[in-house]
């Protein structure tokens, strides 16, 4: 591929070359862009508490994030290192989310079996897709306890939605695709492995889009409620107490999390997606 | 010759849908014969019912009256019986193109090494050789049809089943692939089913041309083409050629609609 696009390059007219060095401009632009809306954001968030247009009590600055979080680095016998906290919010979404992703995909494969079972149960579905989950954390935590509420709530999240657009990918596979595989003699089974599935990838990676904010977002809730470990707890405690230096470094880390995911499920994107 | 059935034989197949706005009827009873290893063309109307015949001899659709014999054997509603060659290409796009290619020797269980080498010394003797490992979207629409066709070919079935394979292509590459085809035919000796709205297509490449009629969809002739092989494209200046062409398309204005402005 890239051997190919340096062979374009060198050969290009000037134009062309003109037009894709443009392009590169453009690009750039947008991302100096980007990085300048972050820096004014912080700027402000920096000086409009300092300049006490707004109370520093609610907000922090930027500048206390890099203290506090070395502060919080240390483990005392009342709390535990950020680390933990970090780690231990990045492990149950990691699991919520592929927990959610391979039953959706199983669950979806098996209404796409037995269409009958679809039907039935399609309204249930809409419905509990719809219900704000996270009221279920209460529920959850006295069904499950302290820490297996939190799996529960960050794949109950997202577990609806998964199967709701991976069954709707399904069927959105060209049916003269299966016609062709049944011509071959294929059975549903085969139908499935070699056409339904590989054909719903693109599906399958727009859900893990989908799926590892809302993840996040049921591990968050879920540790609100019921843990001792976890960003969503030290959210709670930082605002129990009104340090707002913890809220806030808790806050930027869940970003950073959430960055960092949504890098990584692109670059899988860009790995699947170069071989169609 | 007599005594041994014909290699297909569509016996009074009729096929009615049902709609929404009641029944449909696509086909009234179609009679056809086709003795082994004939290049056979169906032409008529796009609604005829010409892909509707087709499923129906792949046993993708139950008739609702008639059968369908193969080698005198009744096949109705048996899948697996022909290689059918769909109207869109439909070549899967994370496949390569030699993996499309095995698609359905590997669906009949063939081993994947052997089915791989099966496809690759066809796919480098019928032109697609440095192709075989690129993306289906990397090729033209003339290559696309031939992975297709060789995908259909290796199938591996007596009679092959062709819906409008050229019908996308522009004027230049339909006349390569239309020699690129006769060779696949002379080389393999299939029974060849061949749909196409191009009239000179089907007598250019045919021993025998149905002319369908529609609304409910019928034969309207079958025309055997005596012109001699192999055959070059100035066979289509002959006075023969030009008499069955002018034949031909009489027939299809004769049993159009009248539309009011179209010509
Ligand atoms: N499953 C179906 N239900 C209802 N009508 C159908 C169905 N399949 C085909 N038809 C109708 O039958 C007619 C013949 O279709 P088809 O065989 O695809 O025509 P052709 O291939 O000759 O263009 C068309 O009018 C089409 O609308
Ligand atoms: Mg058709």
């Amino acid at each position: 591929m890239s051997k190919a696009n340096s062979a374009t390059l060198a050969s290009a007219s000037p134009q062309y070359r003109n037009w894709l060095q443009r392009n590169r401009r453009d690009q750039i632009f947008v991302r100096v862009t980007q990085l300048a809306v972050l820096l004014v954001l912080l700027i402000l968030w920096e000086v409009l508490p300092k300049a006490q247009i707004i109370n520093p009590l609610f907000t922090s600055y930027p500048s206390m994030l890099w203290p506090t979080f070395l502060e919080l680095l240390t483990a005392t016998p009342q709390q535990a290192s950020i680390l933990s906290h970090t780690l231990s919010t990045v492990v149950a979404t990691v699991i919520g989310f592929a927990a959610a992703m391979v039953l959706g995909t199983t669950i979806a494969a098996t209404l796409w079996w037995w269409n009958s079972l679809y039907k039935v149960l399609d309204p249930y579905l809409v419905v509990a897709n719809a219900m704000p989950k996270t009221a279920f954390v209460p529920i959850f935590y006295i069904w499950l306890g302290a820490t297996l509420s939190i799996y529960g709530m960050s794949l109950a999240i997202s577990l609806f939605v998964t199967i709701l657009m991976i069954y709707s990918g399904f069927q959105s596979i060209d049916p003269n695709k299966i016609k062709l595989a049944q011509s071959f003699g294929a059975s549903k089974g085969q139908i499935l492995r070699k056409v339904v599935l590989p054909g719903s990838v693109p599906t399958l990676i727009a859900t893990l889009k989908v799926n590892a904010g809302l993840s996040l977002v049921g591990v968050v809730v879920g540790e609100f409620q019921s843990a001792n470990l976890g960003l969503g707890y030290l959210i709670q405690y930082g605002s129990q107490i009104f340090k707002m230096n913890i809220v806030m470094t808790a806050v930027t880390i869940l970003a950073i999390v959430s960055s960092v995911m949504y890098l990584a499920i692109s670059w899988l994107e860009a790995v699947v997606m170069r071989r169609r | 010759m007599l005594s041994s059935p014909p290699k297909l034989y569509v016996d009074n197949v009729c096929m009615t849908f049902k709609t929404a706005t009641g029944v449909f009827e696509a086909l009234v009873p179609v009679t056809l014969s086709i003795p082994s290893g004939r290049f056979v063309s169906l032409i008529g109307p796009s609604g005829c019912g010409k892909s509707t015949i087709f499923n129906i001899i792949a046993g993708l659709l139950e008739p609702t009256a008639g059968k369908v014999l193969i080698d005198g054997v009744d096949a109705t509603g048996t899948i697996g019986r022909v290689g059918y060659m769909l109207q869109k290409d439909l070549l899967l796009p994370w496949r390569s193109v030699l993996d499309n290619v095995i698609l359905g020797m590997e669906i009949q269980g063939v081993p994947l090494r052997e089915a791989r080498e099966r496809a690759l010394s066809l796919l480098q003797r019928y032109g697609l050789s440095g192709f075989e490992y690129l993306y289906p979207s990397t090729l033209s629409g003339g290559m696309r049809q031939r992975a297709a066709l060789l995908r259909t070919l290796l199938f591996d079935t007596d009679i092959i089943l062709l819906d409008e394979p050229f019908g996308a292509l522009d004027a230049q590459t339909k006349l390569q692939m239309q020699e690129w085809l006769m060779q696949l035919w002379s080389d393999f000796g299939k029974t060849v089913l061949f749909v196409t709205h191009d009239v000179e297509e089907a007598i250019y490449l045919s021993d025998e041309v149905h002319v369908m009629g529609t609304r409910p969809g019928c034969i309207l002739e079958s025309i055997l083409i005596m012109l001699p092989r192999p055959r070059v494209r100035t066979s289509s200046l002959t006075p023969e050629f030009i008499a069955i062409k002018e034949h031909c398309l009489n027939l299809l204005t004769a049993s159009a609609p009248a539309l009011p402005e179209a010509a």
